[in-house]
């Protein structure tokens, strides 16, 4: 049996979903011959520690009650810096701007040739080239799945199940809330303004939904695929944004008359990165509805290859972070 | 089928009707008319181009009346536009001029605006318009698409394009 010694580092939505998946996939997980064991679990108020693994319902409980896990007042960055393990599971939120508290994390675990695992996208926005020559030059691992697509396998299947591929392009609805919001005014023939206050009430989208309507987290996510996939070093700057809310229910109404959906379309190639509403036909594989995620691979051999699923939620998220985690260990 | 006919007509007063007659006498269905009133023949005439919708053994009566009225048919042809597509513009589509949007289409020849469908939800809102160019070819799509493009980044308007045309 190989231990493997994690933190998980930030406790939000998805490193909750982190820590209910290995409860949930413990077994199977050691009938690889993998024993995953947590050693911190780090939120912004502090962190519950324990060298022979941390009691991961336990945690899960306090952080319902409590709205923390802190025990013990120590940040992700001295947990990495200070106690010994090999995977960094770095859930902390995306910052665009500065790459926050991620980039600190992953850089600092790097440094100590820990492995690391995230669905962190600021970091890999801002700092692609930084983050992956200084993961190689330290022999740690690297893997981040989950920044795209959520649950959706687009990286890896394009890196391993697809290798030996050309991909010449990848069009997608990498962006859950603007896919919802697009849907249910075609829908309901209601304002762009009345889905979006659905969609907060929901909590599908943010109360601060920027981010995504505007097209930038789309955005983010296509740097990622640039630079992961085809080998490039762009950054956000780099790509033509355009978001949906100028979008009618008048449009969508009358492009569905004439056999189409509106979709906030991702594209990403060698030339070019891009992301605008498009014209999708209904019966394309691109229109799928409600918050899925769906990309379209143009592989040089394959042809077009169409992956769909889910782009959020916190157990499908960690669903992929899960997939990271065992790819990495279980050939080692 | 569709059909193409250049004709030309006397630049003088009511000639349009006598064109437009026969096709009505006919039951063709009228498509598209360009007028190329600024560009008289050297015979002083005006070229028109009409694009009209028909069954095939109508034309040659088509043609013998439009000669009957005095106009000169040119030209008739099989539809020659062999490429289609669809756009939606957003934003203030009716009061920043949609016959001029149409016009910088129209006025290129290789590519017309065969369809408009506009929606205005209310005075001072956001209208949306549906409209589908047609062109000779790929090409001349991607030329019409550009010169959309600059018109619409004036008239800030938000363009919608079909997702297998290059952005």
């Amino acid at each position: 049996m190989k231990t493997v010694r994690c933190s998980i580092i930030g406790f939000g939505a998805i490193g909750q979903g982190v820590a209910e998946v290995l409860l949930m996939k413990k077994e199977y997980l050691e009938n690889m011959g993998l024993d995953v064991r947590v050693i911190a679990v780090v939120d912004s108020r502090g962190a519950t520690l324990s060298p022979e693994g941390v009691d991961l319902a336990d945690c899960l409980a306090r952080k319902r009650e409590k709205g923390t896990v802190a025990q013990e007042k120590i940040t992700g960055l001295e947990v990495i810096k200070s106690i010994d393990h090999e995977l960094v599971i770095e859930t902390t939120p995306t910052n665009i701007e500065t790459g926050g508290a991620g980039l600190q994390n992953m850089l600092a675990a790097f440094e100590k040739g820990l492995d690391v695992v995230t669905s962190n996208k600021g970091p890999l926005t801002l700092k692609y080239r930084e983050l992956v020559e200084t993961a190689k030059a330290a022999g740690s691992k690297f893997r981040f799945e989950a920044t795209v697509g959520g649950s959706m396998p687009v990286i890896n299947f394009a890196k391993e199940v697809l290798a030996g591929n050309n991909i010449r392009s990848i069009k997608g609805i990498l962006n859950g809330t603007c896919n919802y919001i697009l849907t249910r005014m075609l829908e309901e023939r209601a304002s762009y303004t009345d889905i979006l206050a659905e969609s907060m009430e929901l909590g599908i989208a943010e109360t601060d939904p920027t981010y995504d309507v505007e097209g930038i987290d789309t955005a983010c996510k296509l740097v990622i695929l640039a630079n992961a996939i085809f080998g490039l070093d762009t950054t956000y700057e780099d790509v033509d944004v355009t978001g949906i809310t100028k979008i009618t229910p008048e449009a969508l109404e009358m492009a569905y008359e004439n056999g189409h959906v509106i979709k906030l379309i991702g594209e990403v190639s060698r030339d070019r990165i891009h992301v605008a509403p498009r014209l999708v036909p209904i019966n394309h594989p691109l229109a799928v509805g409600g918050t899925l995620n769906v990309a379209s691979l143009d592989t040089e051999l394959a042809g077009e290859i169409t992956v769909t699923g889910r782009g959020a939620g916190s157990v499908e998220t960690a669903s992929a972070i899960l997939s990271d985690l065992v790819s990495i260990y279980r050939e080692q | 089928m569709r059909v193409s006919m250049d004709i030309e007509l006397k630049d003088v007063p009511g000639q349009m009707l006598l064109a437009l007659q026969p096709l009505s006498e006919c039951r063709a269905n009228l498509i598209t008319v360009l007028h190329h009133h600024q560009k008289l023949t050297p015979r002083k005439t005006v070229p028109v181009q009409l694009v009209l919708e028909t069954r095939p053994e109508n034309i040659p009566d088509i043609k013998a009346r439009l000669e009957e009225n005095g106009i000169k048919v040119v030209r008739v042809g099989e539809h020659r536009f062999r490429e289609s597509i669809n756009v939606v513009l957003i934003g203030h589509v009716v009061h920043t001029g949609i016959q001029d949007t149409i016009d910088e289409i129209d006025k290129t020849g290789f590519a017309e605006v065969a369809d408009l469908t506009l929606s205005m939800p209310g005075i001072d809102m956001i209208s949306s318009a549906l409209i589908k160019i047609n062109a000779l070819g790929k090409e001349e799509i991607q030329k019409s698409l550009n010169i959309l493009k600059e018109v619409s980044a004036k008239k800030d308007l938000l363009m919608v394009l079909p997702i297998d045309v290059q952005a």
